[in-house]
């Protein structure tokens, strides 16, 4: 092989290794990027947090239902304290959930939350929210957790949401990597394949 | 049309003087040996990948559990079916196999731009195997499907090393298929003969440059995903773990990124096989050259912005499904393109039913079927009814276990005498694509049925209702395992009648490079390069 086919060669191949280090690279600021991505546009339902307060009440109104889940891997009773609210657009809404730690030790969980049909993320806004922040509950603790949200009154205006009537507040409930990490419960290698991490 | 010259010379005495046998096969630089070595290994997967089946279509025939001790043993055998199949038989054969052997000789090249790079690519993918199949055998197996979705591929659903091990694996083909993709297009762009511009470049080699682009883009995303996947089972991150901030949601969009333009690196290599075949055996040039280099690079490019069509059961919003099943749909449009002129390449030809011809008249016609279901799983509505049904099944073994593994064929009987320089007996090779087409046929065919009335897949078990065609599809089954073995047959008898194969058996619509030189080729051909006219 004459040299410049080599040296053309060897350039060519670090160029096209340089774009596999873009992709891989790429691949990683994906996880960031996501994350913003559904934060601006409300994609996956995600809402609206440390936004303005509630503007105050105007014409129209939406039932919201609260929905609860726990992770198998939290020992924790999780419930909606009521089934569901009305509240008029523009209206600060204030609901409880009911959380209890049915174990004898202090246990740390961590809520997901979104809200359905998906399109309504963007005008969904938590003012506060027992979700921002991990819950720790002493053994046998009982709570009644707080979130107060509001709808945009400009909900009515959109085409792809005028149309809706109920909105469906969802939260999952799991147990924070650190605790789990601490009492041992993090599924690790061992014989409990297709079975929840044992809870302490 | 081309001309080649490949004559000894003086300053090389040793021209052909080849290596002894561990430095030839074991250290070997040369593209032809590579490619053979792909071949033999995709050979030897494909008997794991069809055993597998033929398993997995045994527990299927009747309802209830037969042969098959839980569901983790099912879910473990059908993922390492999948990425077997996938990893470890479509793409050697079709990339490392018929690519290493016929890129460099098929543009005048005396080999690859990298050898050493190319033996690499070659052993890397050996380790990847035997990793992949004994994590079968480790604790109870990598049961997460061939797309690995957290939760279950989480340590809380796979625990212990065999996920680890299957994870590894597709890190190491992976990087073998990337170094792979790298040397195919730094040989394309920069080796090719005086003459041999893009435009006059045989459709197989558009077919691997376009394949090797798509390579280059999408399997390092894979890589990304299944390392942020190690690290969450075993070092604490929460890139896909809700509770720790992450979202497995982003995983499937990571995964399908790849996943996407992984299936048409499956098949571009089979659809440049089957040009070649449909014109050589017609006698005639095939039919809008520039129009099928082009539909190629059209599918690649829009085949990565559909990915989320394998996602619409996943909750993601109308107007994007909307996008994502409009963009879909546009791919049938080059594919459409490629099928008018394969037939437009035959009409009117003399036709010629050897063996190879039978396999790509064969491909037309079943990726035809498998394009057809494609488009009706492409609408947003009509997928959330199909989606992880026996439809989508049936869809995707049309398109690869018969699309893409006919092409296979189809390139191995045709160039099966240049390669080895043995021809192969026609008549059992007929034998073997009857049997071939009836058997996946009768498969595959019944699976539409199951999957329209509602059949989910990735279950060992189903309801009495779907008894019948499941018996049918597993007798089809065993009908095409039985072709395998006429497959390996044929082998056999290739190298043990050795009839002689002249340098160009097919006559003169075979008119690429490689029908130029001897078959088999010299060990180093074209030390002096062809000058294309």
């Amino acid at each position: 092989m004459q040299d410049p086919v080599a040296r053309r060669n060897r350039r060519t191949g670090i160029a096209v290794l340089g774009v596999v280090a873009g992709m891989v690279g790429l691949s990683f600021a994906a996880v960031p990027l996501y994350a913003v991505f559904c934060r601006v546009t409300g994609y996956n339902g995600t809402v609206q947090t440390g936004g303005p307060a509630a503007p105050g009440a105007v014409a129209g109104q939406v039932t919201v239902r609260f929905a609860a889940t726990t992770h198998p891997g939290l020992p924790w009773r999780f419930e909606a304290a009521q089934g569901s609210m009305p509240v008029h657009l523009g209206e600060q809404g204030l609901a409880f959930y009911r959380a209890a730690n049915e174990t004898d030790r202090a246990v740390e969980g961590v809520a997901t939350y979104n809200v359905t049909p998906e399109v309504v993320g963007k005008y969904f806004h938590k003012t506060a929210c027992f979700c921002f922040d991990a819950q720790t509950l002493q053994a046998g603790q009982s709570v009644e957790m707080p979130v107060s949200f509001w709808v945009d009154p400009a909900i009515a205006q959109d085409p792809n949401t005028r149309d809706i009537r109920t909105i469906t507040l969802s939260y999952t409930f799991f147990r924070t990597l650190a605790d789990a990490e601490r009492t041992g419960a993090l599924a690790s290698a061992g014989p409990h394949v297709g079975r929840a991490a044992a809870t302490p | 049309m081309a001309h080649a010259a490949h004559d000894t010379h003086g300053h090389d005495d040793h021209h052909d003087h080849t290596p002894g046998f561990v430095s030839r096969w074991f250290f070997s630089t040369n593209h032809k040996d590579i490619g053979t070595l792909y071949i033999i290994f995709s050979v030897v997967a494909a008997c794991l990948g069809v055993g597998l089946s033929v398993l997995m279509r045994m527990e299927l025939q009747e309802p209830g559990l037969q042969i098959f001790a839980n569901g983790q043993m099912w879910n473990a055998m059908v993922s390492a079916h999948g990425l077997v199949m996938v990893f470890f038989v479509v793409m050697p054969a079709l990339i490392g196999g018929f690519g290493n052997w016929f890129v460099p000789i098929m543009i005048g090249a005396p080999d690859m731009a990298f050898p050493r790079l190319n033996n690499i690519s070659f052993w890397l993918l050996v380790p990847a195997f035997m990793l992949l199949g004994s994590s079968m055998f480790v604790g109870q197996g990598a049961g997460a499907g061939w797309t690995i979705y957290p939760p279950l591929s989480d340590s809380a659903y796979q625990s212990g090393p065999s996920m680890d091990m299957a994870l590894f694996a597709l890190h190491l083909a992976g990087a073998s298929s990337i170094l792979g993709a790298a040397n195919f297009i730094t040989t394309i762009f920069n080796m090719r003969a005086p003459g041999m511009t893009l435009h006059k470049m045989p459709l197989f080699v558009w077919a691997m440059l376009v394949t090797a682009f798509l390579l280059l883009l999408s399997v390092p995303v894979l890589g990304g995903a299944i390392t942020m996947l190690i690290t969450d089972r075993n070092f604490g991150t929460a890139f896909f773990k809700p509770e720790g901030g992450g979202d497995p949601v982003l995983f499937q969009h990571l995964f399908w990124f790849f996943g996407h333009p992984e299936v048409y690196i499956m098949i571009l290599p089979a659809f440049g096989i089957v040009s070649h075949v449909l014109s050589t055996f017609s006698r005639k040039p095939i039919f809008g050259y520039l129009g099928m280099a082009y539909a190629m690079v059209a599918i690649g490019v829009v085949g990565f912005v559909v990915w989320a069509h394998h996602m619409f059961t996943s909750g993601i919003s109308v107007d994007t499904r909307a996008y994502f099943m409009a963009a879909t749909m546009i791919i049938a449009v080059p594919t459409g393109i490629k099928i008018f002129s394969w037939i437009a390449t035959m009409w009117g030809g003399s036709l010629q039913l050897k063996t190879p011809m039978l396999f790509a008249i064969g491909f037309v016609f079943l990726f035809t079927v498998g394009g057809v279901t494609g488009v009706k799983l492409a609408n947003a509505g009509v997928d959330v009814i199909l989606h992880n049904t026996y439809y989508v099944i049936a869809h995707f073994h049309y398109v690869l276990s018969l699309g893409a593994v006919f092409g296979i064929y189809a390139g191995f009987y045709y160039w099966i005498g240049k390669m080895s320089g043995y021809q192969y007996p026609e008549f059992w090779g007929k034998v073997h694509f009857w049997m071939t087409f009836v058997g996946v046929n009768i498969t595959f065919f019944p699976m539409h049925f199951l999957g329209a009335q509602g059949m989910p897949r990735r279950y060992p078990d189903y309801p009495d209702a779907f008894a019948g065609w499941n018996l049918v599809a597993s007798i089809g089954s065993y009908i095409s395992a039985a072709s395998f073995l006429v497959f390996i047959y044929v082998v056999f008898l290739t190298f043990a009648r050795k009839e002689k194969a002249a340098a160009n058996p097919w006559g003169e619509g075979a008119t690429t490079l490689e029908w130029q030189v001897s078959s088999p080729p010299p060990f180093h051909t074209f030390d002096e390069l062809p000058r294309i006219r």
